[in-house]
């Protein structure tokens, strides 16, 4: 709490403040400080009762619910589980072969959105910065922008309409003289789909934070450089890219906390029975199993070791950047 | 370097076709789509629709405006987006009230419960077993509920309604108004710009999900119109069979598809010079204060 009461706002004058007495150590002067604060501002925290039952209900108690990883699970019995099994599904999971074909599809469709989808808004942000027409940098954000705004059914929808076999990708194709190619139902193409239309939609927006982290860097370093004969590209290897630098690292350490996690609604989205083989990823996999099946307490034990991993690659990677470059997260 | 300003020109050059090419690029295919859904089904199949509508005909669009079920689940989207975002926008107005008082006690510890849940969550099955052991199935409840605060939006709102002078609510509070008074009728008329940033912000998240009505609606006419979309596309690409039947099915589906891509997106279009700005401006703020 970086907060305390020791200057009586307006309104406390019926409230004696030396009454606590500093010798009765902060216990007491915590007790009585909290007795005031509930009397002055009961309005203020009556405000909180309903956004707090909120969380609690809909973020924390599903925080607790995942110990029916460990426990049976009965559809329509207890939120928590019957009895303990300990980690029987735990070791269910780790003997299935299909867990470990999700394992590793997730770890190549997460591995190749960090690679294509990180370092590309950092390139258009830097080409925009080259733009001298304001009117013609904003028109290019303004359309960059858009496909983030719309619903992830509707950008399924447009990368399955444009990779169909009428569609205008194998029209081209056709025009070069190649057979259509059938994208959407061959496995070996779902991973260049997915990364496709993740940088077609994402790509845009992912410029904002860069954009605005180099509007904060000083002309005078420019000017510099300029005078010491450094030439565009100098400018930009030793002035810009440092100057991003924190943005680029957070970015990177909030990437990869979510590495794990790959777009689950847009590879529900996209995949199919016949695709499966390389787009089954592990949510994916949860859901099926899950809410398909009725395999909850399985599903949620696989779902728990996607999170923990999640947790501790996003703490690692933060640990990581403070002690190697001094920026982090917390 | 002897010429450094030539290099440069060229640089400037190469960069304006790079991003023209981007352009070009993230337009194309809503410029497609467009003159899909106003072309024949024979140019479609024969892959002749680049970016004008090729045997231009209105006969898709009226197919999906006779379809009662699409009309009932663009209904249900509209309901499902006004009543989520009413409900959210309450929750989290309160919320970013109580934490935006620097003084109150507590307030660390507040704010902690909140952002926590931007790191860690609960994960899919422990909230479908709680949404439907709550009996929410099957109601609008169901999409409104979970989702009515986002930590994003609750901390740019408290940005906000920190950033107000202190001054004119003590000044209310001596003239006789409680909390419960500022807050209605001196706080929000002076949060015009942030609440419609708000609205906008919830309105549009609710218009686009899918996800949430899907998991908990069990019926087709209780589903939202990104569903349908969902479902036609679904319908089209489900490989299980994919023989003869399913590839005329999803010939057949291109120009609707179309259609509804058009139609659902369309509100989006409506609203985005707005949204674009509000989002931009919303976007370095929730940076800043993280």
């Amino acid at each position: 709490m970086s907060t305390s009461t020791t200057s009586a706002p307006p309104g406390t004058q019926d409230q004696p403040p030396a009454r606590a007495a500093p010798r009765r150590g902060k216990r007491a002067n915590a007790r009585t400080s909290w007795r005031r604060a509930l009397r002055r501002d009961w309005r203020l925290y009556s405000l909180a009762i309903l956004p707090l039952l909120f969380f609690l209900v809909f973020r924390y108690l599903p925080m607790i619910g995942n110990v029916i990883a460990f426990r049976r699970f009965e559809p329509g019995g207890s939120l928590f589980g019957e009895d303990w099994v300990g980690l029987r599904y735990v070791r269910m999971f780790l003997s299935d072969p299909t867990f470990w074909q999700v394992f590793r599809n997730t770890l190549w469709l997460g591995g190749l959105t960090l690679v294509f989808c990180f370092p590309i808004p950092v390139v258009l942000a830097l080409l925009l910065n080259e733009v001298r027409r304001r009117s013609l940098k904003r028109f290019v954000q303004s359309v960059s922008y858009l496909p983030h705004f719309l619903s992830i059914v509707i950008v399924a929808g447009i990368t399955l309409q444009m990779l169909a076999s009428d569609g205008p990708v194998n029209h081209v194709l056709g025009l070069l003289g190649h057979d259509p190619v059938r994208f959407i139902q061959e496995p070996q193409w779902f991973r260049a789909l997915y990364v496709g239309s993740e940088i077609w939609q994402t790509a845009g927006w992912g410029t904002i934070l860069y954009l605005a982290a180099l509007t904060t860097i000083d002309e005078d370093l420019y000017e510099a450089a300029r005078i010491d004969g450094a030439n565009r590209w100098q400018q930009i290897w030793h002035v810009t890219l440092p100057g991003i630098r924190p943005t680029m690292i957070t970015l990177l350490i909030l990437n990869v906390g979510t590495f794990m996690a790959v777009g689950f609604e847009k590879v529900l989205l996209l995949y199919n029975p016949l695709t499966y083989p390389t787009a089954d990823v592990i949510s994916t996999y949860v859901y099926r199993a899950g809410v398909e099946s009725s395999s909850f307490s399985y599903a949620a034990a696989i779902g728990l070791f996607e999170a923990v991993i999640g947790l501790v690659l996003i703490t690692s990677a933060n640990t990581l950047s403070r002690r190697t470059v001094g920026t982090s997260l917390w | 370097m002897v010429k450094p300003s030539r290099s440069y020109r060229v640089f400037q050059g190469v960069n304006g076709v790079v991003l023209t090419l981007v352009v070009l690029v993230t337009l194309y295919p809503f410029v497609n789509i467009l003159a899909r859904s106003f072309s024949g089904e024979r140019q479609i199949r024969a892959g002749e629709v680049t970016l004008w509508p090729k045997g231009f005909n209105l006969t898709t669009y009226k197919i999906v405006f006779q379809d009662a079920m699409f009309w009932r689940n663009y209904g249900n989207t509209v309901l499902y987006t006004v009543v989520a975002t009413a409900i959210a926008m309450v929750l989290t107005t309160c919320y970013a009230y109580v934490l935006s008082k620097k003084q109150l006690k507590g307030r660390g510890v507040l704010v902690g419960i909140a952002v926590f849940t931007m790191f860690f969550t609960g994960g899919l099955i422990p909230n479908y077993i709680l949404v439907t052991s709550l009996g929410l199935k099957n109601s609008v409840w169901a999409i409104a509920l979970p989702n009515a605060i986002s930590v994003f939006n609750l901390l740019v709102m408290k940005a906000f309604f920190e950033s107000l002078p202190t001054e004119l609510e003590e000044a209310a509070q001596i003239d006789g108004l409680s909390t419960y008074g500022v807050l209605l009728r001196i706080v929000l008329p002076l949060s015009k710009a942030v609440v419609a940033t708000m609205v906008l912000f919830y309105s549009v998240s609710f218009w686009n999900s899918w996800f949430s009505a899907f998991l908990y609606m069990d019926h087709s006419d209780l589903m939202p119109v990104t569903v349908y979309l969902r479902n036609l596309i679904a319908g089209a690409t489900g490989g299980g069979n994919a023989g003869a039947a399913t590839a005329e099915l999803s010939q057949v589906g291109a120009s609707i598809q179309a259609v509804t891509i058009v139609l659902t997106a369309l509100p989006i279009l409506c609203v985005y010079p707005f949204l674009q700005r509000f989002f931009v401006s919303g976007v370095m703020l929730g940076a800043v204060k993280g």
